[in-house]
């Protein structure tokens, strides 16, 4: 029985017992729902044949309700309603309420990420592997901006906000693979920011944690399914290329006046070139001097930058200059927010002043 | 000033079509730019949020083009963004609030309780011009690329978003001072110009309705407008007041957003529930089962509504206190509702039910308020909400109340009235068709992506995996006989202004009250008598008199 | 009332209005309705306080002593006043006397004036200090987590309140002035008994900014 409804309303599987739980909740909330739908439209039909206009100006009794009319139209609904609550509050406090010996694991998200981290290791990302039969307790915080951990599997969500931690907690009943969605808008990488808990069985768990720890790799998590959208990471891309190739040596980020000209700001801004005509630096200016630097330079600067014709690869090039379309003054911040320093100075007693 | 008696001398003849009546009383369009006439405004306002409403479901249909396959379709992520940011900010703000106060709250707020306007006049253009304002700002905003945030704003991606935030914030801004604006309107009008003998217990129960709306709109929407200018101010000068950085708390904006949009959804649909009490009525030939009962529930909607934001925060990490504490009063808040079902529903009982299109959007309305409505009180049940915050399950909930809720009832005041607002009806059977295809093609739309939300299908997603496909297309489907139902709807009325049938005083024989004047109304609403009133509106008891000998404006007997 | 006090008064009736009583019934829960909105507009910002108060209670406690209570103490002095003469001039139209009406209404325009200066005094001041909002915050005197929220708070709430005082000021002298000129009488003083409660308004929510930045 639960299968089937479990089933005909389109419901993934029931990963933890916390999820049989609440959807036991759920069918009884839906089969409700659907029969008073049922019930006022049936009985609306039914007075509509019995009732049926006959002649366009005919009188009809004035009908009132009873106080008991009142009393079941309000009572009958209350109580269902508040029955609903109760049941549904109880599980609420049950998953605000982590085991004692839960075994706990980091969750950080940022765009468009999950990372995870068991302390003493490993890290990774993408893969939260734990164990099936164990509570797993999540302290979870974000980077950047609000994002939401949500696995569909064990009903199971949480906000993750920046500057503070948030806690969940499951017990997975058995092993299996349950997909991890972001739950809260975040911007282009939204829909990509995805992710997979991975239960294995205790044994295979406990043996994946050793090798993790002694392996010499630094990151000793598998990256990547299929499910990751690179597009999302062009812009981090194109910061990594921009150093490997070289760039950064002689154009800065963030204004600095140096070699070449800056990058901040550079996308689409009115240069004068040497000899006195202006360009927009769009994608066409700025490809072509990568390729062909001497051709049109901007004003103030050497023709000292070497041509990378035939040594950056077409998709690289696209990443860079995302990479250069991302540095505005007013830009989307990627890193955490640089707020004041908060340095106590010596000899300031607020009581004082 | 006495009031004249109220009845006619029988020699009066009442005309089929009033020839001198508020559409061509002064003519040229400067007249209309500087009218004060309630009537004209809210025709200026249908002209509008109809306007409003093409735009905001372009946007839609573009989402759903966009979702009918897992990977991109016909835009950027970029793009889909700013699409269902758009689609939200302009559905909400520019048509789904002001639409039913402003239209049809606007004309008939003043004649069903016998006045000749609103209490404010000049205030009541003042808010035209407004809503012009803050749609323009907004529409600025839009075309310089729009924001990416969701109509809901919430920091830190709204203000550390490079796309255009601002003039979307402040156009937001000023359109809140419309609604507030109408709300003062309204509130007085009430209070102050009733006619003579027209007391509480005596007004029709859109009346009603429309004033527990003001209400909201009068103490909720001045915190939106402080929320968003503490938004743009964050985003445009880096003031940090929600910057974890600087010891700002985002949680704060979510409570401080959604203390304002929470009411808002009562904005949305009591205006609704009025217009449905007044169809019940006329198309079961009834009075109101439990009149008392569907005008104090209005307030205590209005009321309860204010303490129940919380909902919207289960999963954001407040504390278990406030989740079980809003909780709570979200389970108090939907008895309203349903008692206005049981009492609407009730009323078809021994009445004298006439299928017309008006009817058909009721049947509509109630079916899908009742669905989505419980499907609220699900959500509202705070284990379930974990599963469901966030997903399509959401999207669908509100789509049900305010596409199945909202804009049916919208539909059947537009059929309604509109033979009393122009004088013409049009042709019952495309009505009819119309009304079948949009409620089919609402179906097929919204009830896939209840099973998408079950499912787990995150909102706002622009890609998604291959599992959910199949429900996405099923719902993009629906979504084109929809956009078809509301096209036919919009060239049957258009044709029927010029070549509709004449409507005469009262094509319902409706016992409401606005049904006394002629139709279209004159410029002052009554022409020279003064309305006096004896009994409850929809007093269906006796019946009513026949055209012979010669037919006056409908007056209440004194019986 | 005299009589041609009564049919200079009629001239204002509205078309939809039966009696001038009425009308002005009607402008005064306009009114009414007004003011409620715009305590919620603050409303939303003492939340924010409120929320920032509790869980910075001494960083906000120690940047109030930044603050020069004396400055305060004035305005809240000149802003009491100007609600005297306020209340006043309404008295005094409600009687016919038209050039007291309006004179009390421009002394409180003055009164605002003076609040004003005094507060861009201290606004120079605390930009000089360093004591500004958000990301401009640079004073080193204090330096310790929601330093900077206490006066972003601090200029968003009496940045508002200002925008305030300029509104009233506009609204008020404009009335002093129709008053001087006759427009009113004490059969139609609706808009100087308006004026008078958003004025009021402005003065309470200031009654209430004083003791939240300066004195606690």
């Amino acid at each position: 029985m639960n299968e089937l409804m479990r089933r005909m309303l389109f419901l993934p599987e029931q990963g933890t017992s916390y999820a049989a739980d609440v959807d036991h909740l759920h069918f009884f909330v839906i089969s409700v729902t659907m029969l008073a739908a049922a019930g006022v439209a049936i009985t609306a039909l039914w007075f509509f044949v019995r009732y049926r206009r006959r002649s366009e100006r005919e009188a009809t009794p004035r009908v009132e309700p009873t106080a008991l009319h009142e009393v079941i139209f309000v009572g009958v609904p209350l109580g269902l309603f508040l029955l609903w609550f109760a049941i549904g509050f109880t599980q609420f406090v049950r998953l605000k309420t982590p085991p004692r010996d839960a075994m706990d694991v980091y969750v950080q998200g940022k765009k468009w990420m999950w990372k995870f981290a068991y302390p003493g290791g490993p890290n990774g990302a993408d893969v939260l592997k734990v164990p099936a039969g164990r509570p797993v307790r999540l302290l979870m915080t974000s980077q950047d901006v609000i994002h939401s951990f949500f696995v569909p599997a064990f009903r199971l969500k949480q906000d993750v906000l920046p500057g503070r931690y948030a806690e969940t907690w499951f017990e997975a009943k058995a092993p299996g693979r349950y997909p991890i969605f972001c739950a809260e808008y975040c911007g282009l990488g939204h829909s990509a920011m995805l992710g997979e808990v991975e239960v294995l069985p205790q044994a295979d768990f406990d043996a994946w944690v050793a090798q993790a720890r002694a392996s010499t790799v630094a990151h000793a998590q598998d990256m990547g399914t299929e499910r990751i959208d690179v597009r999302a990471s062009l812009v981090e891309q194109g910061r990594t290329l921009a150093a490997e190739y070289g760039c950064l040596k002689c154009h800065s980020v963030d204004g600095t006046p140096h070699i070449g000209p800056t990058w901040l700001d550079l996308y689409r801004k009115k240069e004068r070139l040497i000899d006195g005509s202006t360009i927009v630096a769009d994608e066409a200016y700025l490809t072509e001097s990568m390729m062909d630097p001497g051709a049109r330079i901007v004003a103030g600067y050497k023709n000292v930058m070497p041509t990378f014709q035939g040594k950056i690869p077409g998709p690289e090039i696209a990443a860079i200059l995302e990479f250069i379309k991302s540095l505005r003054s007013d830009a989307v911040r990627t890193e955490p927010s640089k707020g004041p320093v908060y340095v106590p100075v010596p000899g300031y007693d607020p009581a004082k002043h | 000033m006495s009031p004249s008696p109220a009845t006619i001398p029988p020699s009066t003849e009442v005309p089929l079509f009033n020839e001198r009546n508020y559409l061509n009383d002064k003519a040229g369009v400067w007249s209309w730019l500087t009218t004060v006439d309630h009537k004209r405004i809210g025709v200026m306002y249908l002209v509008l949020t109809t306007i409003a409403f093409a735009l905001g479901g372009l946007f839609a249909m573009l989402i759903r083009i966009e979702l009918l396959t897992p990977g991109p379709t016909i835009m950027s992520a970029a793009t889909y963004n700013r699409m269902f940011t758009l689609h939200g900010v302009i559905m909400i703000f520019l048509f789904m609030i002001p639409a039913i106060p402003n239209i049809f709250g606007n004309f008939f707020l003043p004649i069903m309780i016998g006045a000749r306007d609103v209490a404010f006049p000049r205030l009541n253009l003042a808010s035209v011009y407004i809503y012009l304002l803050g749609a323009g700002v907004a529409l600025y905003g839009m075309i310089h690329g729009g924001a990416d945030t969701g109509w809901t704003f919430y920091v830190p991606y709204s203000t550390t978003t490079a796309t255009k935030v601002v003039p979307i914030l402040l156009g937001a801004f000023i359109l809140g001072m419309s609604s507030i604006v109408t709300g003062i309107n309204f509130i007085a009008t009430v209070h102050t110009l009733r006619a003579p003998g027209l007391g509480w217990m005596k007004l029709p129960l859109f009346v009603w309705s429309i004033y527990a709306t003001a209400i909201i709109q009068v103490l909720a929407t001045p915190v939106l407008g402080i929320t968003l200018l503490l938004v743009a101010v964050e985003a445009g000068l880096g003031f940090g007041i929600f910057d974890p950085a600087r010891g700002g708390d985002p949680i704060l904006f979510q409570h401080l957003f959604w203390f304002y949009s929470h009411p808002a959804v009562y904005i949305m649909i009591l205006p609704a529930m009025a217009v449905i009490s007044e169809v019940v009525c006329t198309f079961a030939r009834k009075n109101m089962f439990g009149y008392k009962a569907v005008a104090f529930s209005s307030l205590g909607i209005a009321f309860v509504g204010f303490f129940t934001w919380g909902h919207h925060l289960f999963t954001s990490g407040q504390s278990t206190l406030d989740a079980g504490v809003f909780g709570v009063l979200s389970m108090f808040v939907g008895i309203f509702t349903a008692i206005k079902v049981f009492n609407w529903t009730a009323t078809l009982y021994k009445g004298s039910v006439a299928f017309r299109t008006p009817f058909a959007y009721f049947c509509g309305f109630l079916f899908f308020l009742v669905f989505g409505g419980m499907t609220g009180i699900a959500l509202a049940t705070v284990s379930l909400d974990v599963h469901w915050q966030d997903t399509y399950f959401v999207v669908a909930h509100f789509h049900f109340i305010m596409v199945g809720g909202t804009i049916m009832a919208y539909l059947a005041a537009l059929h309604y009235w509109w033979p009393k607002m122009f004088g013409r009806t049009y042709p019952e059977g495309w009505g009819l068709v119309s009304a079948v295809l949009i409620i089919l093609g609402f179906n097929a739309t919204f009830i896939p992506q209840f099973l998408l939300g079950n499912m787990g299908m995150p909102r706002r997603y622009y890609s998604y995996p291959p599992e959910f496909w199949p429900l996405n297309v099923a719902s993009t489907a629906g979504s084109t006989l929809l956009a078809f139902g509301f096209g036919i709807i919009l060239i049957y009325l258009l044709i029927s202004l010029k070549h509709g049938a004449l409507a005469g005083p009262n094509p319902w024989h409706s016992r409401g009250f606005e049904w006394i004047t002629l139709s279209p109304p004159p410029a002052d609403n009554f022409g020279p008598v003064n309305p006096v009133y004896i009994h409850q509106p929809h007093d269906y008891q006796h019946p009513e008199p026949g055209p012979v000998p010669a037919p006056g404006p409908e007056v209440p007997h004194a019986s | 009332m005299r009589a041609e006090a009564r049919v200079a008064a009629e001239a204002h009736l509205a078309h939809h209005f039966p009696n001038l009583e009425q009308q002005a019934h009607a402008a005064r829960l306009g009114m009414w309705l007004f003011l409620a909105t715009e305590i919620l507009l603050f409303g939303g910002l003492f939340v924010a306080y409120g929320v920032y108060r509790f869980l910075y209670a001494d960083t906000f406690k120690a940047a109030s002593t930044l603050i020069e209570t004396h400055w305060g103490a004035l305005n809240t002095v000149v802003l009491i006043s100007s609600s005297l003469t306020v209340a006043l001039a309404h008295h005094e139209a409600e009687h016919g006397s038209m050039k007291k009406a309006g004179l009390l209404l421009l002394v409180s325009v003055a009164a605002g004036a003076v609040f004003l200066g005094v507060k861009s005094i201290e606004y120079g001041h605390h930009f000089h200090e360093g004591h500004l909002p958000g990301r401009f915050y640079t004073y080193a005197g204090l330096q310790a987590p929601g330093a900077s929220m206490f006066w972003t708070l601090y200029f968003l709430m009496t940045g508002l309140h200002g925008l305030h005082v300029i509104i009233g000021m506009g609204v008020l002298g404009l009335f002093g002035v129709l008053c001087l000129r006759g427009k009113f009488n004490e059969g139609y003083s609706t808009p100087v008994e308006l004026g008078g409660l958003y004025w009021h308004l402005v003065d309470l929510i200031w009654i209430f900014l004083f003791p939240l930045f300066y004195l606690i």
